[in-house]
């Protein structure tokens, strides 16, 4: 059959482009021209070439909150996956307490952010804050307001809270993927509970350990309403990570030109993970289906 | 190395079994003894590898004990057993070397590294894949997957017994018959007790000594191939055993002689009087056809060349049997009477064998 070649259904794709480029491209444009230029009001605007980019990448300031951020996304990489694991490993594999803690797994999930921050915040708070007031009457002084530990300690929890759930589901659901047969092999052949572990199980965990290790780098690389809510940066800028830092400088101080660099350059470096963790995947699942 | 002994054995995967029907395994009492090459035969769904994962421990019985030699072991892990197990299907370790695969069992009992070099080497030539030691076990192909499932259950020498379940389904005809051969070969060499679970019984009668008919969640008969033949103890593995099966005739018997749909047809021996639904059965060899007045009439349907022999089928009364002509001997032209070797006839009393009061070589 001959195809009809028509151009009039090019109009078909007229809405899709208008809404990305509404949502997508206008926008990131416009970060784009701050970038690039200058204004001293009037809408007036000139070009200044990368020297915001430079100031950006002699700005102690931005290096700070980078080291902040890769410590954080670190820390908290190296709780919940291990937790998660190990969590999704003492789960029931059927049964009615199966779909129970599947529930009760899925919930912190389902709060919203700033719930969740808010939840964090009076649990900490030294005066009627459970945790705050519990350690406080022991003698130690868990003030998200003066104690960076205080602070950070919070924050870490509060996302091991909010986010361990999402790794248990996934290796909950690629433990369940493992065939009874397996088990039964590494039981005939007398592997302790570790080896089976190691040589059964992780290995077939690998495919979506990597896709939880990305969901969870991506979010807490670009973490910004929990901490917000909770310690607001603080004290000091001790909890003040990329996207926290961005707003300040974006909307507190109304700094555009050096806000926008920063911008640009903290997408081009999510960009650059998720490629990498994407490259990663795929040589993975061709190895995988050349079985 | 032990005789595993099974009393009172059985099974239902249903938490709260009520009758009988609730049962994979019915009560099962059996002796494997030690060093011996058993085939388990069966048709698909009747037990055997339920059987065959209690003897390893994967599956714990409702009812019953396990015993290797004198220990009772029923309620004892699978780790605790010392029983190697080949399934069906290929398991290896993907991320492990093939090497590292055959030593995994060794390695898990903390052998001397010296000795798992030797051991992993002489079965990785016995399978054929010393060539591939140091491949990664992920992307071989499935019949080399499961030739290192099958090293896996031989590398350990001090296992209580070797069970296979079906394990060359996977494995192409050639390969098939030149590693049963080497199973064969193993045992002979260093004894083990073997246990081949297999719905073929070409398999089963090759490989094994004795062989151990299952039906149903029951073992019908434990005999060697030749006794399964000629003495087939259960109508299920005259019909099961030999190809085509025996030929099963309702009837009635009264002494040395049954009623076939009105037809006296003599027995072997004299029997006594049966209250239950009462068969003959005849294997096909020893069904053949006359031209005198004598023997029963039947009505040939079809006519089979299978090269070696020939296998007339035909019409009893309604019920279809079989006969194996030699080769080339001819089928007379208007044969329509067969006659039955007396001595080879089988009475059964609700599908169980009887033997004869008196007389009979049977």
């Amino acid at each position: 059959m001959d195809k009809t070649q028509n151009n009039r259904a090019w109009v078909m794709v007229l809405p899709v482009l208008f809404l990305v480029a509404f949502s997508a491209v206008i926008p990131l444009m416009t970060v784009v021209n701050y970038a690039f230029n200058d204004t001293f009001g009037n809408n007036i605007f000139f070009w200044v070439g990368i020297e915001w980019f430079e100031e950006m990448l002699d700005s102690d300031r931005m290096w700070e909150a980078l080291q902040r951020q890769l410590i954080f996304s670190g820390v908290i990489l190296a709780i919940e996956v291990p937790l998660g694991i190990a969590v999704a490993l003492a789960m029931p594999k059927k049964g009615v307490w199966a779909s129970l803690c599947l529930v009760l797994m899925a919930l912190p999930l389902l709060i919203p952010w700033n719930v969740v921050g808010t939840i964090w915040q009076v649990f900490a708070r030294i005066d009627i804050g459970l945790l705050g007031a519990t350690l406080g009457s022991m003698g130690i002084d868990f003030n998200l307001g003066q104690n960076s530990t205080a602070a950070w300690v919070t924050v870490v929890m509060m996302d091991v809270w909010h986010w361990t759930s999402l790794v248990v589901l996934l290796a909950y659901a690629g433990l369940q993927s493992i065939p009874d047969a397996y088990y039964q092999a590494a039981k005939i052949d007398q592997a302790s509970r570790f080896a089976v572990f190691r040589y059964v199980e992780l290995p077939k965990l690998k495919g979506v350990l990597l896709i939880a290790i990305l969901l969870r780098f991506m979010d807490s690389f670009m973490i910004y309403t929990e901490p917000f809510v909770v310690t607001g940066g603080g004290p000091g800028s001790a909890t003040t990570f990329l996207s926290i830092d961005l707003v300040k400088m974006a909307l507190g101080q109304f700094d555009l030109g050096p806000a926008a660099a920063f911008s640009i350059m903290y997408f081009l470096v999510i960009l650059l993970v998720s490629w990498a963790f994407y490259t990663i995947m795929v040589n993975l699942d061709r190895e995988e289906r050349s079985e | 190395m032990a005789r595993i002994q099974l009393s009172d054995l059985a099974h239902s995967y249903l938490p709260k079994p009520g009758g009988e029907d609730d049962f994979a395994l019915k009560t099962i009492n059996l002796t494997w003894d030690d060093g011996g090459a058993y085939a388990l035969l069966g048709a698909s769904g009747c037990g055997k590898s339920t059987l065959l994962n209690i003897i390893s421990g994967l599956v714990h019985p409702t009812r019953g004990k396990i015993l290797f030699d004198e220990d009772d072991m029923t309620a004892a892990p699978t780790t605790a057993r010392n029983i190697a197990q080949v399934f069906q299907f290929p398991v290896v370790y993907d991320t492990m070397t093939v090497r590292d695969n055959l030593a995994f069992p060794l390695r898990n009992r903390g052998m001397p590294a010296a000795y798992i070099k030797d051991r992993v080497q002489q079965i990785a030539e016995m399978i054929g894949m010393d060539a591939q030691l140091s491949r990664k076990a992920r992307g071989l192909t499935a019949d080399e997957k499961q030739k290192i499932s099958l090293g896996r259950g031989m590398v350990r020498e001090d296992v209580n017994a070797i069970l296979f379940d079906e394990p060359l389904t996977v494995i192409d005809p050639h390969m098939k018959w030149e590693l049963r051969t080497q199973l064969k070969q193993l045992h002979r060499e260093f004894g083990h007790t073997m246990i081949y679970v297999t719905h073929d019984q070409t398999e089963a009668l090759t490989f094994a000594d004795k062989v151990v008919v299952m039906h149903d969640g029951r073992v019908v008969q434990l005999g060697t191939p030749d006794e399964l033949f000629q003495r087939p103890g259960h109508t299920f593995v005259g019909y099961f055993i030999g190809s085509p099966g025996m030929n099963l005739l309702e009837a009635s018997v009264q002494g040395d002689t049954a009623q076939v749909a009105g037809n006296a047809v003599p027995l072997g021996g004299t029997y006594a009087a049966m209250s239950g639904r009462t068969q003959i059965g005849i294997r096909p060899e020893y069904v053949s056809f006359t031209d005198d007045q004598g023997g029963v009439p039947v009505t040939i349907t079809r006519i089979e060349d299978v090269g070696r022999h020939r296998i007339v089928r035909a019409d009893l009364a309604g019920t279809q049997i079989n006969a194996v002509l030699p080769e080339r001997m001819p089928l007379p032209a208007d044969a329509n009477r067969v006659v039955f070797a007396p001595e080879q006839i089988g009475v059964f009393e609700d599908d169980w064998r009887v033997d004869p009061a008196e007389g009979g070589t049977l």
